[in-house]
């Protein structure tokens, strides 16, 4: 097994930490945004331009630029000016950072993270940063406190490990938004966050997916899953009156292995008899403005609401992803609400009224289904899940941001045999960052990646290695696109699925044909001789 | 810098050595004396309401608690009410928890990486040793109440009843003063031996600490073992409080001491991070309740924002959505 990344050396060097220097070495950071995405999006400061280069080509007045734009941001959340000011430097947060603990880097302790940023709040925003300088812990910002910013918040993949633990809840991904929303003002942004953002906002979704290859893809998901089932099930696009709007991230559509999950809702959608559409203008849940600044997220976040509106629908769920419910659940209403044109969300199958969205009106698929099984609407039979012994890897956002922790659970015991939770320190509220969040998930990072997900790789590893786990299960589409190339790494022969994949290879459907494949293609443990009994 | 420990060292022994000159100078004791314990309580109040208000008049856009439990979603599951609170109700009894009895430090865990492992294991010794320094740092707060206040406030004694369980010594032992000095050995000792700590600590940290211990020390000295004229301090703060100070013969140059180093950190505390005990009831992730989705929480100065609407995006897809065959918006046609 590759050890050479593990290497970490425990201690931090000798002297200031001021007086250290990042290393823009390949493989730690993300190339910069393209001029065309940034001129799309209308950004500041389109330009060629490289982290690696010296010059970063920052407009005349970036350092005006970026003090009033702390002001600003001082004056408009508490979140920041508080974090700004409270933090005692305890350390409790130091080793709860995945990319600490994968990269032994100081500076990526979160309140080292932090801070970066504080110093210089000090040094132009407190009295007595002014008078007493450095032994106040301020410090002048320069240009290699812009780039020493560009390296570390895009080393921090807004978690919020870090704040579970922190004795006043500071929130080092708070900190890490504002700072990239304050590079973002000069500039410095990265690709990988800017061009799904872009094509979200022209097209439609990260991915690009024009109208017409949405629906050749949907079409060939429909034969699919007919092959797999025998079932021909309906898949309406931009229905009007449909009961419910269904909003996925677009990777669902595109990439192995979310579209397993994407056969697994269409599945239990036709079971079900759901009355439900697809969008091609919203048809993407995820958001990656949330990793650029909080206007980008607004304005990518809006179209779910104006579509809901314009298809008449009466509610809207969504599907499995992360970040996504991370602006759902803490941005979305406030945003683009008040969705008073959308009804409290009643599922048409059990009739449970599901009070605890009646503002927002969106529910979380993981919710639905839940509840499906609980009130008995569907068949599952777990055996065809027994090829597999499955893990939970809880996502950081509704984990951390929401606290869907259990219904996914639900889901995964009632429909696989063999399910075994990972460490404790580990999972639920402590869960480890699959190590790609916000925006990191690109090839040229790859090294930071694998040591961000080291600790949740060696989780994984500790119930490989105890129970035979072969598939880590999750509800994010970062995840699924992630955490197969760093668990191939770290522990092979661990393959990552949607928890309505496992769903949909469980669900009994009415007049299937006897599965002998699970819906990736792979043959069942024991073939089936004829439809099995919940 | 290099040296942060030292130079904090310096900063706070200015004060204790300024105290112990001032006693030998008996005719400016008092004017000074009276004139820095009131600039200080000035320099207190009036940072501390600043600091606080600015903190409270800056607005929540946006409702974002960490949660840190399971939600309240579905009847049949259940919640975590205090970590994952729904209602106000519930944050509130969080941040009691939070406030009290430090509950996030309490889920504290040490985090290591060997050749091919992750290792946690318990890690509480900062908890405590928080635990033990902010409630006997209150206790003795409260115990020092006996000073500025005549006739001494019942609950003083049933407080000094409580911090001395056991009658040892004379005077007795107060429980109190032993668990401060501890916790705040603990914290320093930390701060030196652990790396990352070390690393991360600016001069105010150490500064926070050494001006702490130089507190402790000097009462601790002046209760058990300076046999200091406490008749006469008690005269000296009573006529603090009442704004017609005097001062009596025959005060240990240690009160002095003592008194000033009481005023640095009084006058730090607005400034510094030890308005965490403020602000700690202000933070946006621990006393907002996790019910974003249920009750519509309302951002002041929502951003208008240019998006890219419906109409637009048909427009520019027409013909790749009738060749797929999607349903146009027929007004917009
Ligand atoms: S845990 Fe909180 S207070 Fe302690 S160092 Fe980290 S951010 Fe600062
Ligand atoms: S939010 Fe996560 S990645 Fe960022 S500093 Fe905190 S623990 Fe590290």
């Amino acid at each position: 097994m590759s050890n050479e990344l593990i290497q970490i050396k425990p201690h931090p060097p000798a002297g200031d930490w001021t007086e250290t220097k990042p290393d823009f070495r390949k493989g730690t950071w993300c190339y910069s945004a393209t001029p065309q995405n940034l001129a799309y999006l209308e950004l500041p400061n389109p330009r060629p331009w490289q982290p690696s280069e010296q010059d970063w080509k920052l407009p005349e007045n970036w350092k005006e630029i970026l003090l009033t734009g702390m002001k600003e941001r001082l004056e408009k959340y508490r979140s920041f000016r508080l974090f700004m000011d409270i933090c005692v430097r305890c350390g409790a947060c130091a080793d709860k950072c995945h990319f600490y603990l994968g990269s032994g880097d100081p500076k990526n302790m979160p309140v080292l993270r932090a801070e970066l940023l504080r110093s210089v709040y000090r040094r132009y925003f407190t009295t007595t940063g002014r008078m007493f300088g450095e032994l106040a812990g301020a410090r002048e910002l320069t240009e290699d406190v812009v780039k020493e910013w560009f390296y570390y918040f895009y080393q921090c993949t807004e978690c919020r490990r870090c704040s579970v633990y922190c004795p006043y809840g500071i929130d080092t991904a708070e900190i890490t938004m504002i700072g990239r929303e304050l590079l973002n003002l000069i500039g410095c942004n990265t690709n990988w966050v800017l061009d799904p953002a872009a094509k979200c906002y022209r097209v439609g979704n990260h991915l690009g997916i024009p109208p017409h290859s949405l629906k050749d893809n949907l079409d060939f998901a429909v034969d699919e899953l007919e092959e797999i089932t025998g079932v021909r099930v309906d898949v309406p696009i931009g229905k009007k009156g449909a009961e419910i709007l269904f909003v996925a991230p677009s990777a669902d559509y595109f990439v192995t292995p979310h579209y397993y999950t994407l056969l697994g809702y269409l599945a239990l959608f036709h079971e079900i008899g759901l009355d439900y559409t697809f969008s091609a203008y919203a048809s993407e849940g995820g958001n990656f403005g949330l990793f650029s600044s909080h206007d980008l997220m607004k304005r990518l976040n809006a179209k779910i609401y104006e579509e809901a509106k314009r298809l008449k629908v009466k509610w809207i769920l969504g599907g499995e992803c992360g970040h996504m419910w991370r602006v759902i659940n803490q941005y979305m209403d406030t945003m683009n609400g008040p969705a008073d044109f959308l009804e409290t969300p009643v599922s048409p199958i059990t009739g449970t009224r599901f009070d605890h969205v009646r503002s927002t009106k969106m529910l979380h698929i993981a919710e639905f289904t839940a509840d499906l099984i609980h009130e008995g609407k569907i068949k599952l039979d777990p055996r065809r899940n027994d090829h597999w012994r499955v893990t939970y890897h809880d996502s950081c956002n509704p984990a951390r941001a929401m606290g869907l922790l259990e219904e996914p659970r639900y889901i995964l015991r009632n429909a696989c045999n063999h399910f075994h939770e990972m460490p404790e320190s580990t999972i639920r509220e402590h869960t480890f960052c699959c190590g790609s969040g916000s925006g990191l998930g690109t090839d040229e990072n790859l090294e930071m990646r694998l040591r961000g997900g080291y600790p949740r790789a060696m989780a994984v590893k500790h119930v490989k290695e105890h129970h035979d786990v072969n598939l880590l299960a999750c509800i994010c589409a970062i995840d699924k696109a992630t955490l197969p190339p760093l668990l191939e790494y770290w522990v092979p022969g661990v393959e990552v699925a949607g928890v309505h994949e496992l769903l949909g290879n469980a669900l009994v459907m009415k007049g299937e044909k006897p599965r002998t494949t699970d819906l990736r293609g792979q043959p069942l443990q024991t073939a089936e001789e004829e439809p099995a009994h919940a | 810098m290099k040296n942060k420990p030292a130079i904090a060292f310096l900063i706070a022994a200015t004060p204790a050595c300024a105290g112990f000159t001032l006693a030998l100078f008996p005719q400016a004791r008092l004017p000074i004396a009276a004139a820095v314990a009131y600039a200080a309580c000035c320099f207190f109040i009036v940072g501390i309401q600043s600091r606080v208000l600015r903190w409270a008049n800056t607005p929540v856009p946006f409702r974002i608690p960490t949660t840190a439990g399971q939600q309240k979603s579905l009847a049949w599951i259940r919640p975590a009410k205090l970590d994952n609170p729904a209602t106000g109700i519930a944050a509130t009894g969080r941040m009691a928890l939070e406030i009290l009895c430090f509950r996030s430090l309490f889920r504290n865990t040490g985090a290591r990486i060997t050749k091919d492992r992750m290792i946690f294991r318990e890690s509480l010794g900062l908890w405590l040793a928080a635990i033990l320094f902010h409630w006997s740092f209150l206790l003795i707060f409260l115990r020092h109440l006996r000073f500025f206040v005549e006739p001494i406030p019942a609950f003083v004694f049933w407080l000094e009843k409580l911090d001395s369980p056991i009658d040892v010594g004379f005077p007795h032992l107060f429980v109190s003063d032993i668990t401060f000095l501890a916790g705040v050995g603990y914290l320093c000792w930390r701060r030196f031996a652990d790396p990352a700590v070390r690393y991360i600590s600016l001069v105010s940290d150490y500064l926070a600490l050494w001006l702490l211990l130089g507190i402790g020390a000097t009462g601790v000295y002046m209760r058990y073992w300076g046999h200091v004229n406490v008749a006469g301090i008690k005269q000296f703060a009573l006529g603090l409080a009442t704004f017609s100070p005097t001062l009596p013969q025959g005060i240990s140059p240690v009160f002095f001491a003592h008194l000033f180093l009481v005023c640095v950190l009084a006058v730090y505390i607005p400034s510094g991070k030890i308005m965490h005990g403020a602000g700690v009831w202000l933070s946006p992730t621990r006393n907002l309740a996790n019910n974003n989705r249920a009750v519509r929480h309302v951002n002041p100065w929502n951003a208008p924002v240019k998006t890219h609407t419906y109409a637009e995006w048909q427009e520019e897809n027409k013909d790749k959505l009738k060749s797929a065959g999607i349903p146009l918006e027929e007004d917009d046609v």
